[in-house]
């Protein structure tokens, strides 16, 4: 099985990934955007790591590296989560259109 | 001719990537936060099952844990904080935003499907394994949580040990964000029962429980109101909401219905008929009931005099 | 083997510090000391003066070797083989003006109790005039050059500060600007003579650099003596820089007197005197000095004769006499000594008259116009007999102190130079001419001003003159009497007192030989008190005998236009200096504009322009951001895959 496979896969859910931070307004989503294109790269590691191993199976870095970012998505989301939740409570809103006041 | 050898890694793959490239574009389109995020469980799910086909079982299971276990769930929560049941406008304030980012996508996946392309044609990557450390060797070949356990606990310790003070951080961080400062006084019981008594001191509010509705043979839903000693209605003992409905019971009726059962029997009189307090308790809803069923326009409401007569009739 | 071990010497740095703290406590009391801060400033002054006739009668005493005394008094750098002190250099020389200063400045604070009793600010008065007396002393008692240049500039703060006094009129303010700007020139030419000291001797101590005189190229001590010469110019309003001495006399008369007489302007002469030895290694340099002091000699004594205002008749005076003084210094030899003698002996009949000039004003509601006054010898009789002294001391009348001084440096320049010589004459002609043109329109004629209570068809000047305060009269009679007797009682003495300083070179052969006798027999005396009479003969026939004086000055000759003008020395300045100078600030101030601002502005428009349109860019939707970045990040990869490519 060609990883090139796992690899346009992977481009293809960034992408969309990336289609929905730039289109979605509802901030929720946009984070999901955000989680689903790190997942994307974490296929694109595993692949890679999968490709490399070979026959042996013996190289994992990539694995430990998708299990890293895995760690950082996690605190990320804490983190972000709870600037959203401080956002609409003072906003009532969750629309990253609407906290646009860093202009001209 | 021979049937080319499929792989279950190869169903799974093309059985699969579909479903996670719909499950994504759908995660994107749907106007419902609750179903984007369900659309993005699925993608997840399928993840782990690819990582699973990849030699990565760990990957795989810590994906279901962390991401659809832990992530989604705290998604999930969030939107029940911020309101479950918004829809999503679909009207695009930014001009030009649409097409931007559809050509930007476009042109992203392109590129890097050009990339991985180059990568695979051109195989400028070394495909050899590197030398590894003897300490593997104590680990069984085909042991991968033992490897995986040598690379985090041995190899990458060190980063393993500040990802835990990020992880700390972040939740610290995120106790610090959500934190919501207390501005009045927490009401307590004491006070509750105060405040109460004070009101009473000075409007006569009743102090005590209101009464329960009425409890009649016939008829025992909080609808019906209760009767005082003198026989009028007490009030207080329907909800002030279904008041305004203008969905209260008749208690002429229920009364009504008893008599002609007793009188059945007894071949006696009704009761109690005509007295002050029913028909201002009639009167009253019925006027607030038109007007709010205005809205609703359901023919029965609009017009509640022949509704009760319909009753009367029956 | 000097007198530095003993108390007085070891302590002589008091005699600057006293007038400091006085000035220091004064200043910074301001008006809390009004009441009491004439009386301590005096006291200061006088104090000062008594240490330095304490000192003065030390050294009197002592052996002629042991005179000349360096004080130690701060180390400031000592790094390496490089040692700068300060010390104090006490001997024949600045002993002399040590009296000079503070016993004419005692005398003139003093007087300026009287003169000044009615100012406002008349402690911050004394206290200017102590910090002056401070910085004078500090000039004449420093032992290095660089020590010297500070009292220098303190001078010439004080200067400033005393000139523009009456800040509130335009005019002082003006002069006291003046004045510092024009010093400036001057204090370039000494800062420039000290750097080329430093790097040809290595010191600037008097001691190195007068030991190692005879070894600077020629041509460097030239340069140096130059330098110098352009530092004594500055300070002692010689040409070309002499415009800012008329204009000082806007400042109160007591400052005139002790700075712009005295002493500050004879700084000049003190610094070419002190460094005699340079110049005697630098003939080309002397030569300047004479011809600076000649030149400056003849034109002050020609605004002299065609000044009316009394105070700028007296400054155009004292810019000639320091000519005189600047011509012996620049003969050189035992000239310097009449130098010095000329110029103690100015200082006291100088100082005299200004202050008569100021009693004269006193009395005459501060009109400083002669033309306005005459026949005030009946009302001021103290005030018109000192001044007659001093009037007789200037223009040499046989016995008075400028009679010797004056003679000496005559005789010198006929021994220097016949032509130098016959200017001296005719300077001494002019001066006579002048002085009795000062005393004829003042003091004698008719009056050309009413007393209040007379009838005044013609509308002339009203006033009331009448004789000033003891405290002014007092120090007028001490200095009428110093300018009588000043001359007969140095004469002798001064040769041989200041012969180790002026030629150290032969400390024994004492070659000054004029005296008394030698006045009276030499044939150029006899010429010059010729010459006088014929001066005071032209005065008398002009001015005198009761003769109508215009209110209104005449239309005046071509000579006298000239001299009001002050020999155009204002106007010289502007167009050759001033103007040239403006216009090239002028200039730089428009390629400031045009160019480097042009480029400063216009690339901060450029900047401010694309900045305006790249800001609407910048519209706060993350979204937008997002597809820019994305946009970002295709480019950068496209770049990277085309260079793989290529």
């Amino acid at each position: 099985m060609s990883p090139e496979n796992y690899l346009i896969l992977s481009a293809i859910l960034f992408s969309i990934g990336i289609f929905g931070v730039m289109v979605r307004r509802n901030a929720l989503v946009a984070f999901m955007s955000i989680e689903l294109m790190l997942n994307a790269s974490n296929l694109a590691l595993v692949t890679f790591s999968n490709m490399h191993a070979g026959n042996s199976g013996f190289v994992l870095d990539g694995q430990i590296f998708a299990f890293f970012v895995m760690v950082v998505a996690a605190a990320e989301v804490v983190v972000g989560l709870a600037i959203i939740v401080s956002i609409f409570r003072t906003r009532r809103s969750a629309s990253v259109d609407d906290a646009s006041l860093l202009k001209f | 001719m021979m049937l080319p050898m499929v792989t279950a890694g190869e169903v799974a793959f093309w059985v699969l990537a579909p479903v996670m490239i719909l499950g994504a574009i759908g995660m994107v389109l749907l106007r419902k936060p609750v179903h984007s995020a369900l659309c993005l469980a699925a993608v997840m799910i399928c993840l782990a099952v690819q990582y699973f086909s990849l030699n990565a079982p760990f990957l795989g299971v810590a994906q279901i844990i962390v991401y659809t276990g832990a992530v989604l769930m705290l998604f999930l929560f969030v939107m029940m904080l911020i309101g479950v049941d918004a829809t999503d406008s679909v009207v695009e304030t930014i001009r030009g935003q649409r097409v931007a980012a559809t050509l930007a996508a476009v042109g992203f996946v392109i590129l890097v499907v050009l990339a991985a392309g180059q990568v695979m044609i051109g195989n400028k990557l070394p495909l050899s394994s590197p030398e590894l450390p003897v300490q593997l060797s104590t680990f069984q070949a085909q042991d991968t949580i033992g490897q995986i356990a040598y690379f985090v606990f041995v190899r990458y310790v060190f980063v393993f040990e500040l990802t835990s003070a990020l992880l700390i951080v972040a939740a610290v961080g995120a106790m610090v964000l959500a934190h919501r400062e207390r501005f009045v006084e927490k009401i307590s019981q004491r006070s509750l029962a105060e405040q109460r008594m004070r009101r009473y001191a000075e409007t006569g509010e009743h102090p005590g429980a209101l009464p329960a509705p009425g409890v009649y043979a016939r008829h025992n839903a909080i609808d019906a109101p209760a009767l005082l000693p003198d026989g009028s209605i007490a009030e207080t003992s329907i909800s002030p909401t279904l008041a305004a409905r203008g969905s209260v019971a008749d208690v002429h009726q229920i009364a009504a219905a008893a008599d002609r059962v007793r009188a059945a029997i007894d071949g006696g009189d009704p009761i109690i008929t005509n007295h002050p307090g029913a028909a201002a308790l009639e009167s009253g809803p019925a006027g607030t009931a038109g007007e709010l069923d205005r809205g609703t326009g359901t023919p029965d409401a609009t017009e509640p005099g022949p509704a009760d007569q319909r009753k009367d009739e029956q | 083997m000097d007198l530095s071990h003993t108390i007085m010497f070891s302590y002589a740095w008091l005699l600057i510090a006293i007038p400091l703290a006085g000035a220091t406590i004064l200043l910074l009391l301001g008006s809390a000391a009004k009441k009491w801060g004439h009386w301590l400033g005096t006291a200061v002054a006088l104090a000062s003066f008594v240490y330095g006739a304490c000192l003065f009668a030390e050294m009197f005493l002592a052996p002629a070797e042991q005179r000349a005394t360096d004080v130690p008094v701060y180390t400031l750098i000592d790094v390496g083989t490089w040692h700068v002190t300060f010390g104090l250099l006490i001997d024949q020389l600045s002993v002399l003006f040590i009296l000079l200063i503070t016993g004419v400045g005692s005398l003139i604070h003093i007087y300026s109790i009287g003169y000044m009793a009615h100012d406002e600010r008349r402690s911050r008065f004394f206290g200017y005039l102590n910090l002056f007396i401070a910085a004078m002393l500090l000039l004449v008692t420093a032992d290095s050059y660089l020590l010297m240049f500070f009292g220098w500039e303190g001078v010439g703060l004080a200067s400033y500060l005393l000139i523009s006094f009456w800040q509130e009129r335009p005019a002082a303010a003006a002069a006291g600007k003046k004045a510092f700007v024009m010093n400036r020139i001057g204090d370039l030419g000494v800062i420039l003579a000290m750097s080329l000291l430093f790097t040809t001797v290595g010191s600037v101590q008097y001691s190195e650099v007068f030991a190692a005189a005879n070894r600077i190229p020629v041509a460097t001590a030239t340069l140096i003596g130059f330098f110098l010469l352009l530092g004594a110019c500055g300070k002692s309003a010689q040409v070309p820089l002499q415009a800012w001495l008329l204009d000082a006399m806007e400042g109160p008369t007591p400052v005139s007197a002790l700075i712009h007489a005295a002493t500050m302007v004879t700084a000049g002469v003190y610094v070419i005197t002190r460094s005699g030895a340079i110049f005697d290694h630098a003939p080309a340099a002397a030569t300047g000095v004479v011809i600076v002091g000649t030149v400056t000699m003849l034109a002050g004594a020609w605004i002299g004769t065609s000044k009316d205002d009394i105070k700028k008749a007296l400054a155009g005076s004292t810019m000639s006499q320091i000519g005189y003084m600047m011509m012996a210094a620049g003969i050189g030899g035992p000239a310097y000594a009449y130098a010095i003698f000329h110029l103690l002996t100015h200082g006291f009949f100088k100082a005299n008259m200004f202050l008569g000039a100021g009693s004269v004003m006193h009395g005459m509601d501060d009109d400083v116009n002669m033309r306005r006054m005459g026949g005030l010898a009946k009302f001021m009789r103290i005030t018109t007999v000192t001044f007659a002294m001093g009037y007789l001391a200037i223009i040499g009348f046989p016995l008075f102190s400028g009679f010797f001084s004056k003679d000496h440096i005559i005789v010198a320049a006929f021994g220097y130079n016949p032509v130098i010589g016959i200017c001296a004459m005719i300077g001494a002609l002019i001066t006579a001419y002048y002085m009795t043109r000062m005393m004829l329109l003042t003091f004698y004629g008719k009056r050309r001003w009413v007393e209040p209570q007379e009838a005044n068809p013609n509308r002339l000047p009203v006033r009331h003159p009448h004789e000033s305060p003891l405290t002014m009269t007092i120090p007028l009679i001490v200095l009428a009497l110093f300018s009588i007797g000043a001359g007969l009682l140095m004469n002798h003495w001064i040769g041989q007192w200041l012969h180790p300083v002026t030629d150290p070179a032969h400390p024994h052969e004492v070659t000054f030989g004029e005296g008394l006798i030698e006045a009276f027999t030499n044939p150029l005396a006899w010429i010059t008190l010729v010459l006088v009479a014929i001066g005071i003969g032209l005065g008398w026939l002009v001015f005198g005998r009761n003769r109508d004086i215009p209110l209104e000055a005449p239309r005046p000759n071509l000579a006298e236009q000239i001299g009001r003008n002050d020999l155009y020395g204002d106007a010289i300045n502007n167009a050759a200096v001033v103007h040239p100078f403006l216009a090239g600030t002028e200039g730089v101030a428009k390629a400031d504009e045009g160019i480097i601002d042009g480029v400063a502005v216009g690339s901060a428009g450029v900047i401010g322009g694309l900045s305006t349109q790249l800001k609407r860019a910048q519209t706060g939707y993350v979204r937008s951001y997002a597809v820019t970045m994305t946009a970002g990040v295709i480019v950068v990869g496209l770049v990277l895959i085309l260079g793989q490519l290529a």
